[in-house]
């Protein structure tokens, strides 16, 4: 039996938490840890009376993301409270956004398998985070530090296709926001989450087919693997005949599996209206506009200019801008050395491999920019060879020190001084007349020895160019 | 000495030439509650730190410290969170419910030196017309106790009416200081929406809650208006206009003064002797010096039906956080343990709401419901808009609105419990005041052939409380019953 061709149509809620000191509508703080229960106030807890206040900085942060996100910024967005109950939700309901969010319509780029791909964002709004629950056979436990932390909710349109494309695009978000300073990005501790709504039809197909929310993952790779498993389910349905529900399924990742948590049938009436006890979000024009000035280069658009600017090839300019530290810091080691391609490789090849040896994020490298900067110009300046190059750079990553000095201190700085190799070469050749006679009477291959012997006389040191130009000058000139 | 009817003005007077000390006059006000309310159970709580308060305040003015209201004891009705003082609603839910903060117009009130004499008894949640559904049982009206004091502050209005208290605070989210006011024969005052913060007031419907004093005369109301307004940073839906000396300022001279008599209000079935006093006090305002024309307000017949709407609505959402999960009641799971959340959440509430507030989270929640959202509670937000547009226009021709409170006196324990819909009824003249946003108050005029109070209701543009404050002294000051209190008192 012939099979027909399924199409996967993937769409994803981004919930990112706002890098803000203080929460959502209240001035407990945000920080992540602390001890159970102690980020509260009357408001984070529900106390009866006690009332939220819009916290400025979210709507700054979540204003920066849409425009990084190429969204409109509504000048007049609303609250609204979605009305749920749930142990760790303490007032009943959470206050989000709903149909007068901050941002609408943008949309993002990134690359998947060197192809530039669009996804549209069908908005972003400002929530609050629920607390945690946690369940201990006969007992549950609240905890509510996070009831109340800002988050903004990114919803992309229906425009993925594959898990790997979810996957980047996940990844490409999180790259934004990290750029901007809006969110720490920081999956395993929750403080980005990702929701992904899946559905199958038909290949060639414009209806969309019924759609199955996937959460409970913490990584992209989980992404991928659990739309990988989630279409797999979904074409078994369909091709078994089976009807597929919409429902909301969790995401097992030791078992690589999605199990059904509540059906529609279950699924809650938010009853959503505005809450009245915050008023319209006012966002002036001018506001937008130095929010827009005081924007960073962003990463795709500074991976073009570092293949335009530094002629780096595609490959090299995307993995230099995932981070923007990483991006400074090539940029900045660039100033010093002036030697892009030779800066990136160094990157690329040592300073990346020994960063994800250690756990390291570039900010914590023990070579700094200008000291790899410095180093690349030396190699340029023929102060060290390229062999020596590699001893140096282990040696800074050892001990931070400036690769002048090491050099120095190792004693590794090349020998480029000709009266200096001169004389290295007479002492060498003093030493073994015998065979400069054999050379001079036509054994030329003990060219090769009198290399070797010179370069162990200058332990190494010797400029191998210089070396090898005075030793032929002199072994051709009879004395 | 009888203080027991005496004005905030008054007795701040007796202070200030030390003829009393504030622990002296708190002792007193503690004794006559102490006398009286068990039979009229208008306190929910006595503050057992009232006479330390007093005290406090006594070495205050010894210290040569200033304060509005500095050793003056009031009433906070048991909506607003007291730190360190039971505050329940009412309710069983809050039975015990002891809060970490007081609400900002506590705050404010302990900031000018009043003492704390105690906590109101009230509808549960501020739900009902007439005290009757109060978990701690119903209040009595001083006048006359087999009748309703009004509701939902009145424990608020019987205490001040029965000299418990000089004055107290209430809240009116659709008429529950006005109509107790006015069933009381007291002053009560609901201010312009965003003058008063509401931060720490167990909240009802957001969008209409204001709390404001009760007093026994207009100028000790303007008093206490002036210490509880103002912008609160932790209150949004507070305005940032300054505050008017509205006390200082007042003049029951009202030349060059229109007051509008709203047609549709006094063209209602009213009962004759409200009838009666709402043409006395149009000819006392002729007699103040003010032009009296009619307007109309055709929309204002909606009023009902559009405020239960807003009302239920918000409720059933703000009421959602009385889940027994972290503060409040907590139904007994010793015996049959819960066998979900929804079990827990349902058994909780179901035994820690009353009926009144039962019906009215799932009135709200209904209207507030997928498929019927925008038939009940868009539509109500429509037509508010509209009512909001005729009464701006109506400003715009005179100074003040004018009607009764109540279509009739307060009526008799029991008369209306087992009716809702006569019970929402109550509230016909004042729910618009809450959902135009406008300031409204409840002004004593006289009494009922049975000897029951009667006031009348004034209404103001927003933010021009001075006006309305003057209108209503020019009507007290030819009344002239601020005095009176209900014989045994």
């Amino acid at each position: 039996m012939a099979t027909k061709t399924w199409e996967p149509v993937i769409g994803l809620e981004i919930h990112a938490q706002l890098l803000t000191e203080s929460k959502m509508f209240s001035s407990d703080a945000t920080a992540f840890g602390g001890g159970d229960n102690e980020n509260v106030s009357p408001v984070s807890l529900g106390l009866p009376g006690a009332l939220p206040v819009v916290n400025k900085k979210a709507v700054e942060l979540s204003v920066r993301m849409g425009l990084a996100l190429n969204c409109h910024i509504r000048g007049k967005s609303r609250f609204a409270r979605k009305n749920y109950f749930y142990p760790d939700l303490p007032k009943g309901y959470q206050i989000s956004q709903y149909d007068e969010p901050l941002c609408q319509e943008g949309y993002v780029e990134f690359f998947v398998n060197d192809e530039k791909k669009r996804v549209r964002i069908e908005r972003a709004h400002m929530e609050e985070d629920a607390g945690k629950s946690t369940h201990h056979g006969d007992y549950s436990l609240i905890n509510l530090n996070r009831a109340g932390v800002p988050l903004l909710e990114i919803v992309s349109g229906p425009d993925l296709r594959t898990p790997q494309e979810a996957a980047e695009y996940a990844r490409s978000v999180r790259q934004i926001l990290r750029y901007l300073g809006v969110c720490d990005g920081n999956l395993e501790e929750g403080s980005m989450r990702c929701d992904c709504n899946i559905s199958i039809r038909e290949k060639g197909q414009e209806k969309f087919g019924t759609k199955v929310e996937l959460k409970n993952i913490n990584s992209f790779r989980f992404v991928e693997k659990a739309l990988e498993y989630e279409i797999q389910r979904q074409i078994d349905c369909k091709e078994s005949g089976e009807e597929i529900f919409q429902e909301t399924r969790l995401y097992d990742s030791t078992k690589n599996k999605t199990f059904s948590m509540r059906s529609k049938e279950e699924a809650h009436d938010y009853r959503y209206f505005v809450d009245p006890d915050l008023l319209p979000v006012i966002v002036p024009d001018s506001w937008i506009e130095k929010i827009k000035k005081d924007l960073p280069e962003l990463p795709l658009s500074r991976a073009q200019r570092f293949q335009d600017q530094y002629q780096l090839p595609q490959y090299d300019a995307l993995i230099l801008t995932q981070e923007r530290e990483l991006a400074d810091y090539f940029e900045a080691a660039v100033q010093k050395s002036s030697q892009p391609k030779a800066v990136s490789n160094w990157m690329m090849t040592e300073l990346l491999r020994l960063l994800n040896e250690n756990k390291l994020d570039i900010k914590d490298s023990p070579i700094s920019s200008e000291h790899l900067g410095e180093l690349v110009l030396m190699i340029e300046n023929k102060d060290i060879s390229g062999k020596m190059a590699k001893q140096v750079f282990q040696e800074i990553w050892n001990t931070s020190k400036s690769p002048k000095v090491l050099v120095k201190d190792l004693g590794l700085s090349q020998i480029t001084d000709e009266g200096a190799i001169e004389g290295i070469v007479d002492k060498v050749m003093a030493a073994n007349a015998k065979a400069v006679e054999d050379y001079r009477g036509g054994k030329t291959k003990l060219f090769g020895f009198f290399v070797g012997q010179a370069m162990k006389e200058s332990k190494g040191q010797a400029n191998p160019e210089t070396l090898n130009k005075i030793l032929k000058k002199k072994l051709d000139t009879p004395s | 000495m009888t203080l027991q009817n005496k004005s905030l003005f008054e007795l701040r007077k007796l202070l200030e030439q030390k003829e009393i000390s504030s622990k002296e006059l708190t002792g007193f006000f503690l004794e006559r509650i102490e006398r009286f309310d068990s039979a009229l159970n208008s306190f929910v709580t006595v503050n057992d730190q009232a006479l330390a308060q007093a005290e406090r305040a006594d070495e205050k003015r010894a210290r040569g410290e200033k304060g509005k209201l500095l050793g003056l004891p009031v009433g906070i009705k048991d909506l607003l969170c007291t730190k360190g003082l039971k505050t329940t609603a009412a309710s069983k839910m809050l039975e015990n419910f002891v809060p970490p903060y007081s609400a900002t117009v506590v705050t404010r009130l302990e900031g000018e030196g009043a003492v704390t004499l105690g906590k109101l008894n009230q509808d549960e949640f501020a739900m009902g017309s007439s005290s009757e559904n109060s978990y701690f049982g119903p209040t009595k009206n001083p006048w006359n106790p087999q009748f309703v004091p009004g509701g939902s502050s009145g424990g608020s209005a019987a205490a001040v009416a029965a000299g418990l208290a000089p004055a107290t605070i209430g809240t009116d989210t659709g008429g529950s200081i006005r109509q107790p006011a006015g069933f009381c024969g007291i002053v009560g005052v609901k201010p312009t929406y965003g003058r008063v913060s509401r931060y720490g007031i167990v909240a009802f419907a957001s969008s209409l809650d204001q709390a404001g004093p009760m007093t026994r005369t207009v100028k000790d109301a303007a008093l206490i208006s002036e210490v509880i307004s103002g912008f609160d940073p932790y209150d949004s839906t507070t305005s940032e206009k300054s505050v008017p000396a509205w006390s200082e300022k007042i003049s029951g001279a009202l030349s060059g003064k229109t007051i509008g008599v709203i047609k549709e209000f006094v063209e209602a079935k009213l009962h004759p002797d409200v009838k009666e006093q709402v043409d006395r006090a149009l000819a006392m305002f002729k007699e103040a010096g003010a032009t009296v024309k009619e307007v109309s307000l055709p929309h204002s017949d909606l009023s009902i039906p559009v405020y239960y709407m807003v009302a239920t609505s918000e409720a059933s959402s703000n009421l959602a956080r009385y889940d027994g999960v972290r503060y409040g009641f907590r139904a007994d799971f010793s015996a049959h343990p819960a066998e979900s959340v929804e079990e827990f959440y349902c058994r909780t509430r179901g035994e820690g709401f009353g009926s009144e507030v039962k019906r009215r989270i799932m009135l709200g929640t209904y209207a507030l419901s997928s498929g019927y959202y925008d038939a009940y509670y868009k539509k109500a937000g429509q037509i508010r808009r509209l009512l909001a547009d005729q009464f701006m226009a109506a400003f715009k021709q005179v100074d003040v609105l004018f009607g009764p409170v109540t279509a009739s006196p307060a009526f008799a324990i029991g008369d209306r419990v087992s009716d809702p819909l006569a019970m929402y009824l109550n509230d016909i003249f004042t729910t618009s005041a809450n959902l135009v946003g406008v300031p409204g108050m409840s002004v004593p005029v006289g009494f009922s052939k049975e000897g029951l109070p009667i006031g009348v209701q004034l209404m103001a543009a927003p933010f021009q409380e001075q006006v309305m404050f003057d209108a209503a002294l020019a009507l007290e000051e030819r009344a002239g019953i601020s005095e009176r209190l209900p014989n045994g008192y």
